[in-house]
């Protein structure tokens, strides 16, 4: 053990870029790993809302079946249509997925355990999931495909309507925490699960949710995939490789904006027994196990939402952003802000 | 103004949309009715329409007389027969070809047969490997009859009633 931290300690002051490129790897991998799965999850847990069984032929009980859809869009043309862009066709794809993964750069995964550890850590996150629109809208013009274009239309329309509430729910999280580094944020909710901020910004931390979903074009928000009107959407013209990266990116969005939400509203890595006489009981417990199991329970609601509801109309989804869920989000901040100001006690004194 | 009040509320605080959400959740505790195929397999009833057969008398000869009744009816004309009295005088068919791939599975040949001599088994787990092999001879059809006959006649006797 001792050896490893030697190795570890040469490496970090000899070649920092070597261990931030380990520590990048650190993060990536597991996420990578995480998507796999989350699609066999997906998979599996609808089928079982279905009253059908899933995948369950590959490998031990269909364990190995992320792998093999791997591997099998891994082998499969690479299919470029003859008047597309073949510049940006190519780029779309990593214009999606790189923002999904920078974003993790910020993210605490437990107190200190932070790539790079910035003030504006919020924005930074708010600003890298906004980017991720642009891989979307490319593939859709790049693909010279009525339906891609369509598609990605709509989901630009889409994704700057929510953005605005996303923004404004999470304007009201800094206003409560008073920093916009997202450890910060995690230690302002530290007391118990009663001081964290679902319950001060009950509204907002519901707006967050639903704005997520939209964000990241899940059902049932997803026009801009729309199967049964417009194909597959934006990446109707992509194969292989270059569809499963948009896969990649899609599910990396997913869980990061669910551990966004963890971190937000459910407390981050803080245990959900703290203040109860059973915190020293569940001591031994690592903070990123809770912040896993925080970032699982939104994950199983995209599929649970995913389900459950039909694909929203056009018209009504623009209605639900622009009229509904702005105008609840500004008054809630006004809300938080006055409890700020006035030091209601509990959360914020 | 009631009603209105009413709808708002329910829309504003998602009342719906949990109540769908319960109806899924309760679902993914339910039983499920997946069968594993291979290994499972669904119950077939009697009156199934699988692959064809011949059938002969117990005796060993062979039922068909060559009526020409199923060739007649069959809608897809899948069904091919020839006939000539054969040296003891009775009228035997020379060729009785099924189309495989023209048969669509209707039953037909099995309800107008006066003797009860093309049947359709329950079997159909069949495949074919090289062309041709989808136009059933009339060996192969009584061949395919003698391997299934016990099944075949208990199918024929559970329906007796309802012909």
């Amino acid at each position: 053990m001792d050896f490893i931290l030697d190795i570890w300690n040469f490496i970090n002051q000899e070649l920092p870029i070597m261990a931030i490129l380990m520590k990048i790897t650190a993060i990536v991998a597991p996420i990578m790993l995480l998507v796999a799965y989350f699609t066999f999850a997906e998979r599996k847990l609808i089928g079982y809302m279905q009253v059908r069984v899933g995948p369950n032929r590959v490998g031990p009980k269909g364990w190995l079946q992320p792998i093999a859809d791997a591997v099998k869009l891994m082998f499969k043309e690479i299919v470029i249509p003859t008047g597309a862009n073949k510049f940006l066709f190519l780029m779309a794809p990593l214009l999606a997925l790189g923002p999904a993964l920078a974003a993790w750069a910020v993210f605490p995964f437990q107190e200190g355990l932070v790539l790079a550890d910035i003030n504006a850590g919020l924005l930074y996150v708010l600003a890298l999931t906004s980017v991720a629109v642009y891989g979307v809208i490319i593939a859709g013009w790049a693909s010279n495909s009525k339906y891609a274009f369509l598609g990605s239309m709509r989901s630009a329309a889409q994704i700057v309507a929510y953005e605005i509430a996303m923004g404004f729910a999470l304007v009201g999280v800094l206003v409560a925490a008073g920093s916009l580094n997202l450890g910060e944020i995690v230690k302002g909710q530290s007391g118990s699960i009663l001081h964290w901020y679902w319950l001060p910004l009950f509204p907002l931390f519901i707006i967050y949710w639903i704005s997520a979903v939209a964000e990241t074009n899940r059902a049932p928000f997803d026009v801009a995939e729309g199967e049964s009107e417009i194909v597959a959407g934006f990446h109707v013209e992509y194969s292989g490789m270059t569809f499963a990266v948009f896969f990649l990116a899609e599910y990396a969005n997913m869980i990061l904006v669910s551990a966004l939400a963890a971190l937000m509203f459910l407390g981050g890595w803080l245990s959900p027994f703290q203040g109860t006489p059973l915190e020293s009981l569940f001591e031994w417990v690592p903070g990123i196990v809770w912040l896993f199991i925080k970032t699982a329970l939104f994950g199983f609601l995209f599929l649970w939402f995913r389900a459950t509801f039909p694909r929203y109309r056009y018209d009504q989804i623009m209605r639900l952003g622009w009229k509904v869920f702005i105008p609840i989000t500004i008054v809630w901040i006004m809300v938080v802000g006055l409890a700020v100001v006035y030091e209601l006690p509990w959360w914020f004194d | 103004m009631i009603t209105t009040f009413k709808n708002y509320f329910k829309s504003l605080f998602l009342l719906e949309l949990l109540k769908g959400m319960s109806v899924t959740g309760r679902y993914l505790f339910a039983k499920k009715f997946t069968i594993m195929y291979p290994e499972q397999k669904a119950p077939v009833s009697p009156r199934f329409r699988g692959l064809h057969a011949l059938r002969r008398y117990p005796n060993g000869e062979e039922r068909c007389i060559a009526c020409k009744l199923c060739e007649a009816v069959c809608p897809a004309l899948a069904i091919t027969i020839e006939a000539e009295p054969r040296d003891d005088g009775s009228r035997r068919t020379t060729r009785y070809d099924i189309d495989l791939f023209k048969c669509i599975y209707c039953g037909f040949c099995e309800e107008s047969c006066l003797v009860d001599s093309i049947v359709e088994t329950s079997h159909y787990e069949y495949h074919f490997e090289n062309r041709g092999e989808n136009i059933m001879t009339k060996e192969q059809l009584l061949k395919i009859g003698d391997s299934f006959e016990p099944q075949l006649a208990a199918d024929l006797k559970a329906q007796a009633p309802y012909r």
